[in-house]
């Protein structure tokens, strides 16, 4: 069964329609990402999954209907979104961060070894532990977003563009550790990207959007072997 | 020197409930990005309550902490029933809420207690443990409180799960709804603690200037110049303000301009901060968001 079931899912922002009834599934384990330009309806796919929008149509995770329910609740239920623009907060420390990602959590003790799980992953964050979150430099504070998402020990992480304003060496390194935190700790993940050739890369499973349809559907491999996914999305 | 001492620590008295409307004032300022203009009503009433129930036979600290209870769930229930409705609507439409807030609390104090001037006893022993001219026993004991529930507040904030996340709601909340944290719930809890905050600030300052519906007026705007003065953005700020405020008053009453524009030099004090320093102290400068 999939973890992530989607059917007929339209987001809309008051009167403007950012997606029109788009349908897919996650397969359990797996990557999976979402490509198109700038406008597609990428991030609004990933708000309408946890309810930041308003949407129609129905949103199956883990079984249970989710479409209606506040974004909270959707989190709790081990969703974690790695936002748009990092969502880091930036007036307190990083180690405040990491511990707001796991501001939901029932198994409190755990918290500190998975602390170290997270630093583990990325020592940098580690040796800035105690500095204003503000003020970590871009890629650091992506870097934080991913591991604050991992403080909820996330079933699904959805992430909006991660490679984002990134140098390529910083993004390669991010790319390579989540490629590890899927593995290592079997989480699902949904990922957003424009930069094509490095998602399909790390997915397993590729849909191509546009203006707020599903165009393309497929493995990454026949994705990236598709004639028009290439010469639009990858260049060649 | 001795008047100047006396003065300036009198002043600490009062300034210790200026501190505290401040920082109530701020907390929800924070949170929604509004001056609450009805928090000095919400404290008289919550002192009413308190009044009450002492006239009813109850022991002080008992009534004090019910008083608590009662406005920590008014301030809740306020914030539930007509603010998140409003959430987004424009400041306007939060203004006159406010006012009508204020007039109603007044209003209705005035009709269950009537607007004759009654006394609320202090708390504390007639004499001071040590010999002193400089500050009166209550004075001393309204510091006292202050201190211990504006620490309370601070490791409150600081170090438990909870402050931590009230702090990330207000700042953030889409983040805070993105780890979890229910951004609704904690602006209640926020209202609730702002309106135990002045409930304490009401019964402090309640035996000095005697309970009636229109007691907290002139102390407010004192409260709101000591945010001013603090900067909006900074809790902590905002209680050095308050303090500072209740010193300069007492200062500027007995030095320079009598006590009958004591509420002048409160609106002075406000919008000469707002003009040329308009951060306050310590607040940090906030972009306007359109
Ligand atoms: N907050 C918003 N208000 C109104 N329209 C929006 C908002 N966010 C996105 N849109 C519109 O929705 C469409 C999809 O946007 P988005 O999901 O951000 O695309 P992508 O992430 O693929 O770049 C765009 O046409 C965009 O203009
Ligand atoms: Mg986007």
């Amino acid at each position: 069964m999939a973890l992530l079931e989607v059917s007929n899912l339209v987001a809309s922002y008051g009167p403007i329609r950012a997606l029109h009834g788009i349908s897919f599934s996650l397969e359990e384990g797996g990557v999976t990402t979402i490509l198109g330009a700038n406008g597609a309806g990428k991030t609004s796919t990933l708000r309408a999954i946890c309810g930041m929008v308003k949407t129609e149509g129905s949103v199956h995770f883990d079984g249970q209907d989710i479409s209606s329910r506040p974004t909270e609740a959707i989190v709790r239920r081990g969703v974690a979104h790695v936002p748009e623009g990092r969502g880091t907060f930036t007036r307190v420390t990083t180690e405040e961060n990491l511990l707001l990602g796991s501001y939901s959590r029932r198994d409190k003790k755990a918290v500190q070894s998975d602390m170290e799980q997270v630093y583990g992953y990325f020592p940098r964050l580690k040796e800035r532990r105690n500095q204003q979150a503000g003020t970590l430099s871009g890629g650091e504070q992506q870097m934080l977003a991913v591991g604050r998402a991992l403080m909820l020990r996330p079933k699904l992480m959805l992430l909006d563009e991660p490679s984002f304003g990134l140098a390529p060496l910083i993004v390669e390194e991010l790319f390579a550790i989540l490629r590890r935190i899927n593995e290592d700790e079997k989480v699902t993940m949904l990922l957003v990207e424009q930069n094509a050739t490095l998602a399909l890369d790390l997915a397993d499973h590729a849909y191509l959007l546009e203006t707020g349809n599903v165009v393309i559907a497929g493995t990454a491999d026949e994705i990236a072997a598709d004639e028009t996914v290439r010469r639009s999305y990858l260049g060649y | 020197m001795d008047l100047f001492l006396q003065q300036t620590l009198d002043g600490l008295a009062t300034g210790a409930i200026y501190a505290s409307l401040a920082l109530a004032v701020v907390m929800i300022y924070q949170a929604i990005d509004h001056f609450n203009f009805a928090q000095g009503e919400m404290a008289m009433f919550s002192t009413f309550i308190a009044w009450q129930l002492i006239a009813w036979g109850m022991p002080y600290w008992a009534a004090f902490l019910i008083c608590l209870a009662f406005s920590f769930i008014g301030g809740m229930l306020i914030e539930r029933v007509i603010f998140a409705p409003i959430h987004d609507a424009p400041v306007l439409s939060h203004i006159v809420i406010f006012i009508a807030l204020t007039l109603i609390f007044n209003a209705l104090a005035g009709f269950v207690w009537d607007f004759t001037i009654k006394e609320f006893p202090s708390p504390f022993p007639d004499k001071l443990p040590f010999e002193s001219t400089l500050i009166g026993p209550h004075e001393f004991g309204v510091v006292g409180i202050t201190l211990v529930m504006l620490g309370l507040i601070y490791v409150f904030f600081r170090f438990t799960p909870v402050g931590l996340a009230m702090r990330a709601a207000a700042a953030n909340p889409v983040s805070a709804a993105l780890v979890g944290i229910s951004v609704k719930r904690m602006l209640g809890l926020g209202w609730g603690l702002a309106a135990v905050v002045g409930a304490v600030a009401g019964m402090m300052i309640a035996p000095k200037v005697y309970l009636e519906p229109n007691m907290m007026l002139g102390i407010l705007l004192y409260g709101f110049a000591g945010a001013v003065v603090g900067g909006l953005t900074s809790p902590g700020g905002a209680v050095v303000g308050g303090f500072l405020m209740g010193v300069l008053e007492n200062l500027a009453g007995t030095y320079i301009i009598g006590s009958e524009l004591k509420l002048t030099f409160a609106l002075v004090v406000i919008v000469a901060v707002l003009l040329f320093k308009p951060a306050g102290l310590f607040g940090r400068v906030v972009v306007m968001r359109v």
